[in-house]
Order: C-alpha cells, then sequence, then structure tokens
C-alpha cells in the first residue's frame, strides 16, 4: 500500500517536470520565458513531490504511537504497568495480523478488532489526505507556470533545502549514534563503578554470568576492568607503527624521490592493492601463516612463544597499515615545490640530502597527519586481532604472549547470546564510547600537529 | 680571460631540439646577460652551466662546456662539486622553509666549509652583508626566511647562493617577481658582486641587461643570434633580428 503511494507520487512527479517543460515551450511562443524550460519542469515536480512525501513521512512516524494510544485508552482504569501495557498492545497487534497463539480473552478480541478498524480508517484517511495535497499543490504550482512566474529562485531555494537535509541527516546520525553509545555506557556505569573500569586490572566479564537474578556486585567489581585491553589495544597498535612507519616513509621516500616515471605508475598503484585486501584476508594471514612462522622461530631460539602472539598480529597489522603512510607521504613531499629541490640541487647537495633536510621537513605536517591517521586505523583494527592474537585479555608487555584488544572484546561479548540490560553486554557500549574518545582525541592531536607546523613553514 | 667557453651545445628535450649550435665565451668576472624572447632557450642554455638539466628525465645535451679547462658535460664529472662552484639564483625567490640563518648556512654544511660554530656565524654574516640583507635581518636571524618580502627573499638567496663563495653565480630571470625598488637593489648587488664572481644573467628586461652587464648574448628560437659587448649589442647591432628585438619591433 505504502509502496504504491510513494511509487506513485514519484511517478507523478516525473511527469509533472515533463508537463512543465512542455507548458514552458507553449508560454515560449507568446512570453519570453524567466528561466530555462527545465526550471518549469524542476518547479512542478518540486512541488508535485514534496508536500506528499513530506506529510507521508510524518504520517508513517505519527500514525503507530496514535492508534498505540487509541487502544490503550481502553487499559487505562486497570492499573497496569508500563511493561504490561506493551505487552498487551503486542498482543493485540499479533492477534490482527493472525500470528497470535495464546489465550484469546473477550477484551483481547475486541481490542484488536478495534485495531483493524482504526489502521483501516488511518490508511484510507492517508490517501485521502496525499491526494488531496497533490491535487492543492500542483495546481497552485500550475496556475505560478501559468502566470509565468520567476522560476529559478525558488527551484534553487528548493535545492538548497534538499541539500541542507541531507546534511542535517548525516550530522543527526552521528550524534544519535554517539547518544545510543553514551546511554548504554551510562547504564553500564550504575552497575559498574567507572573507577574499577578505568583502574581495573582484570577483564572477565563471562564470571558475571548468573542464570537468574542479579550477579554479585563482588564480583562486578573484578571482571570489567579495562587497563588489559587499553594496554592490549596500545601494544598492538606500537608493534603495527613499528612495521608500518619505517617501511612505509622509506617507500614513500622512494616514490616520491627516487623512483622514476614508469617506476612509480606501477609500483604506487601495486602498494595501494595492500589497502584493499579485507582485513579477514590479513587475519587469516596472520593467524594461519605468520603466527605458526613466529612460534616456530620463537621455539628454534628456546623461547616460548603461543600460538597466537601479540607480534604475530602487530606485525600484520603493520602490513596492512603500509599503504596509508606510504601512499600518502607520497603524496604530500610530491607536493613540495619543484623550486624548492631546484635551490637544494643547485647548492650542491645531494638527492638524500635534499630530501633530508629540505623535502622531509617541509612535508612533515602532512607526513605526522598519516602517522595519526594510521594510528587511528589501527587502534580501531578488529579482524586480525581476532583471529591472530586470542581473545583473552592478558595483562602483559611481552609480544610473544597473546593479549587482547577493545574491539576484539567488543566482538566477543557481541557474538552469540546476549540479553540487553545486562552488564556483560553493555560494557561492549563503555569499550565503544572509550574506544571512540580515544581515537577522537588522536585525530584532535593530530589536526593541532598538522596546524602548528603549517604555521611554521608557510 | 675566459672563464667558461661552450662550443656547439645542443639540448634536446625528448625529440624536440630547444639548443642549436650555441657557442659562447663568458669573460671572467664579468657580467653576461641573455636576452630573448620566452621560449628562445637562455634558460636552457644557462642551467646546462651547473647541470640542472640533469633534473629532467628526458633532456639531453650535446657539445662541449668547458669551465677553466674542465669539461662540464661529462658523464665524470662531480656534479656536486660544480654546483659548489657554480651557484644558481632563481625565477622565483625559493628559499627554504628553514630559519634565515639555516638558509645560509645550508651550503656551508652540506659541504663541510665551517669547522666551528663561530667560522660558520661568520660566514653568514659575510654572505649577508654581501647579499647587502644583514641590517635588515640581523636581529632575526632565527626567523623563518618565507616570512621575508619578495625582494628580502631574493636576496637571501643571493645569500645562501654566495655563501659557499662560488667563482660562477647564474641567475635566471632574478627579478621578473619584484617590484622596482626590490630589482634595483639587486642590480645594484649584482654591480658589487662582479668584482669577485663571474655572473651570468638571464632576463626579459633589456633595460636591466644594458644597465648591468658588459656582454650581451641575443637569443632566438634556440640560437644565439648575436654575442657581443653590451654597448655594440644596444647601440649598433649587426643582425637585423636583434635590431628589432632590441627595438621592440618583434618579441
Amino acid at each position: 500500500m505504502n509502496l504504491i503511494l510513494v511509487t506513485f507520487i514519484i511517478l507523478l512527479a516525473f511527469t509533472s517536470y515533463y508537463f512543465g517543460r512542455k507548458k514552458a515551450l507553449v508560454i515560449q511562443s507568446s512570453q519570453r520565458l524567466t528561466a530555462l524550460p527545465k526550471f518549469y519542469g524542476y518547479y512542478l515536480a518540486a512541488w508535485c513531490a514534496a508536500p506528499a512525501l513530506i506529510i507521508f513521512a510524518l504520517w508513517s512516524v505519527f500514525e503507530p504511537s496514535i492508534v498505540k494510544t487509541f487502544i490503550l485508552q481502553d487499559y487505562t482504569d486497570q492499573n497496569l504497568t508500563k511493561n504490561e501495557l506493551q505487552l498487551i498492545y503486542t498482543k493485540v497487534k499479533a492477534l490482527a495480523a493472525g500470528t497470535y497463539t495464546g489465550n484469546i480473552t473477550n477484551f483481547l478480541d475486541e481490542s484488536a478488532n478495534k485495531y483493524i478498524q482504526l489502521k483501516g480508517i488511518a490508511n484510507s484517511a492517508k490517501v485521502a489526505i496525499i491526494l488531496a495535497i497533490l491535487i492543492f499543490s500542483l495546481s497552485f504550482a500550475y496556475r505560478s507556470v501559468q502566470k509565468n512566474d520567476r522560476m529559478r529562485e525558488p527551484v534553487e531555494i528548493f535545492l538548497k533545502w534538499v541539500l541542507f537535509v541531507a546534511s542535517l541527516g548525516a550530522v543527526l546520525v552521528t550524534i544519535g549514534i554517539v547518544f545510543s553509545l553514551l546511554f548504554e555506557a551510562i547504564r553500564f556505569f550504575q552497575a559498574v563503578k567507572i573507577f574499577d573500569f578505568i583502574f581495573g586490572t582484570h577483564w572477565y566479564p563471562a564470571k558475571t554470568f548468573v542464570r537468574d537474578g542479579q550477579p554479585d556486585p563482588e564480583l562486578m567489581k573484578d571482571a570489567f576492568g579495562a587497563v588489559p585491553l587499553f594496554a592490549g589495544t596500545f601494544f598492538i597498535a606500537f608493534i603495527a607503527m613499528c612495521v608500518a612507519i619505517p617501511i612505509g616513509l622509506l617507500s614513500g621516500i622512494y616514490l616520491s624521490e627516487y623512483a622514476g616515471r614508469g617506476v612509480r605508475k606501477y609500483a604506487k598503484p601495486i602498494i595501494e592493492i595492500l589497502a584493499g585486501i579485507p582485513t579477514v584476508v590479513y587475519g587469516f594471514f596472520a593467524a594461519l601463516t605468520v603466527g605458526p612462522f613466529v612460534k616456530e622461530i620463537g621455539n628454534a631460539m628456546g623461547l616460548e612463544v603461543s600460538a597466537e602472539s601479540a607480534l604475530a598480529a602487530g606485525a600484520v597489522m603493520g602490513v596492512m597499515i603500509i599503504p596509508f603512510i606510504s601512499s600518502l607521504s607520497d603524496d604530500v613531499m610530491t607536493a613540495v615545490p619543484q623550486n624548492l629541490r631546484d635551490g637544494s640541487y643547485a647548492m650542491g647537495a645531494t638527492k638524500s640530502e635534499t630530501v633530508k633536510k629540505v623535502i622531509f621537513p617541509a612535508a612533515l605536517p602532512g607526513i605526522v597527519g598519516s602517522i595519526l591517521l594510521a594510528v587511528s586505523r589501527a587502534v580501531g583494527e578488529t579482524m586480525i586481532v581476532v583471529m591472530a592474537s586470542g581473545l583473552a585479555a592478558n595483562l602483559t608487555m611481552n609480544p610473544l604472549e597473546s593479549t587482547s584488544t577493545i574491539t576484539a572484546q567488543i566482538v566477543v561479548i557481541l557474538i552469540g547470546d546476549q540479553q540487553f540490560g545486562d552488564p556483560k553486554t553493555q560494557s561492549a557500549f563503555a569499550l565503544g564510547i572509550s574506544l571512540f574518545i580515544v581515537t577522537l582525541f588522536l585525530n584532535v592531536i593530530a589536526l593541532s600537529v598538522v596546524k602548528k607546523y603549517r604555521e611554521k613553514y608557510e | 680571460m675566459s672563464k667558461i667557453k661552450a662550443e656547439n651545445v645542443n639540448v634536446y628535450y625528448g625529440s624536440k631540439q630547444a639548443l642549436f649550435d650555441v657557442s659562447i665565451d663568458i669573460a671572467e668576472k664579468e657580467v653576461t646577460a641573455l636576452i630573448g624572447p620566452s621560449g628562445c632557450g637562455k634558460s636552457t642554455f644557462l642551467r646546462c652551466l651547473n647541470r640542472m638539466n640533469d633534473v629532467i628525465e628526458i633532456c639531453r645535451v650535446e657539445g662541449s662546456i668547458k669551465m677553466d679547462n674542465l669539461e662540464l658535460n661529462s658523464r665524470k664529472l662531480d656534479v656536486v662539486r660544480l654546483r659548489e662552484n657554480v651557484g644558481m639564483v632563481f625565477q622565483k625567490p625559493n628559499p627554504f622553509p628553514k630559519t634565515i640563518y639555516e638558509n645560509v648556512a645550508y651550503g656551508p654544511t652540506i659541504h663541510g666549509i665551517a669547522q666551528s660554530k663561530e667560522e660558520m656565524d661568520q660566514i653568514v654574516e659575510t654572505s649577508l652583508k654581501k647579499a647587502a640583507l644583514w641590517n635588515e635581518v640581523k636581529d632575526r636571524l632565527d626567523e623563518i626566511g618565507t616570512g621575508l618580502s619578495g625582494g628580502q627573499q631574493q636576496r637571501l638567496c643571493i645569500a645562501r647562493a654566495i655563501s659557499v663563495s662560488p667563482e660562477v653565480i647564474l641567475m635566471d630571470e632574478p627579478c621578473s617577481a619584484l617590484d622596482p625598488i626590490a630589482t634595483a637593489q639587486i642590480e645594484e648587488l649584482i654591480d658589487d658582486l662582479k668584482k669577485e664572481v663571474t655572473i651570468v644573467i638571464v632576463t626579459h628586461s633589456m633595460s636591466q641587461a644594458a644597465r648591468v652587464s658588459q656582454k650581451t648574448g641575443f637569443f632566438h628560437l634556440g640560437k644565439l643570434i648575436e654575442f657581443g659587448s653590451t654597448d655594440k649589442i644596444f647601440k649598433n647591432p649587426d643582425n637585423q633580428q636583434t635590431q628589432d628585438y632590441i627595438t621592440g619591433r618583434f618579441g
């Protein structure tokens, strides 16, 4: 029903576009047009689609809650709680749809009939109102077109609002995500003290699981210490950067300053392919190839290495990040003006001296930016860690042992059965928001560093 | 006394020939001006003298260029040593994004000229004085060179070029991005510098060539049309094309 209605509105809008343009061509024969013919078409189409679609959207948003209020009105005298009312409403809806399998009382039956009736009224009212609006707005717009009013400005204003609504939507969704994280996290912190979360050194949420009733508060105190996760996250990111920064920077320098045009043309896309490999592929590469390899080498040297090690995960993550650093730093170094290079060469500087003393310092803001971008990528990386570094949250600085990270733990918490309102599930939101804050912090630092150097070098 | 002697120099960018059989004698401790319309090859020739054409992958130089009997157009040449002896000042001022001090100290550092901090300070001061910039910047040597005005930046670049005491300085339209006052300062500077160094300057301004140079070469379409004393070129050129260009009938 709704689909047909929307399709009808959109088809009508297309038709009115052609109709409006045609009308403009007719007007053209007797008067000077106020805009190009297509604007007449846009004008009619916008007036056709926009009011009808807005009303349709508002109706769809508000209709269910209005119907619900009407249905539940009959139950107000029974002194029910909010949850019980919700349950009744769900039953009524199921009964109306014919999918209810429980005990049907008279009361419920009556409500279901009322529900079906209300829905029917609402649907016909919706169609009637929207048709009325279509007729009204189209005739209004058509009169304007007939009078040959100015067409360009209204269309431009309409487009401005369309763009505004689109960007507003993007911003609102972001804010919505942050707030939903925040609210769940706040509920988590009602069960677990924020101090225990930030400074606790023991992460073992599984032990708070209790079949019925509330878990023991003493247990909670010791189960949600995030320190091992933060430590693991930064430790693995650190290993990754130890791999990625030297290789990425050096290859970036080679590409921008040393490689001939031919080499650069082929080498750069090849390096960038690394960025296109799905992280899960890196994950099993780390788990099945690098992990056992590290273990073998370690064993040969007489070290004890677990099959899932921070070293394997970090090293593979580093490989994944190389193209970010190399490609971005290549770009910023290539962007250093040629006349600085000429100036240095003309002084008798060699290529390496020029790179070290002129190009690199001049490109530093961009390079720092690319590195910090890579760090936030490493901090947020999940799949490689889940697959290659294990899920046990050990607090360790030994790269040969397995550790876990924030993102990996979120995965552990949210796969399989879970229960909303359970501190274990809510802890994922707390982890999520802390990760978000950390990345935000990194980005702010990156921006300020870049800004500071830019002031110095421009 | 001839400092640089070029014979039958041909330059190609890929398959396109930019210079045709250019032969020229550049005298020591004089200012030689190269004039001609845009794209005539005068800058290309200038860049042969310190091998800056090496930077351009597709560029190929043929012929012989001798400086004090050292063949410049040879694979065996030590380019770093050559560029220490032949400095260059570019069209657009291009100080490094470093402090004024570091800009001037750049050359002496990479060539290991100064043995101590005091010696380096001395070199920086002398170079800035020779470039007539010292009085304006002596209190702010640790400020960024790119923060100076256009004329000051160009004098900083000249100071940078003379910091390694080169025998020759090449100038590629050094005043084209500057206002008349800054231009006058640079021209005065060129006049002072020629007591110690040989200067080759490419310029679009004929009045500038007439003011600063002793010898002038006129390039057109990649050929050296006429070369001689500036007086003669400007007052009584042998070639009709030169005459036309000087009097502004084409170009």
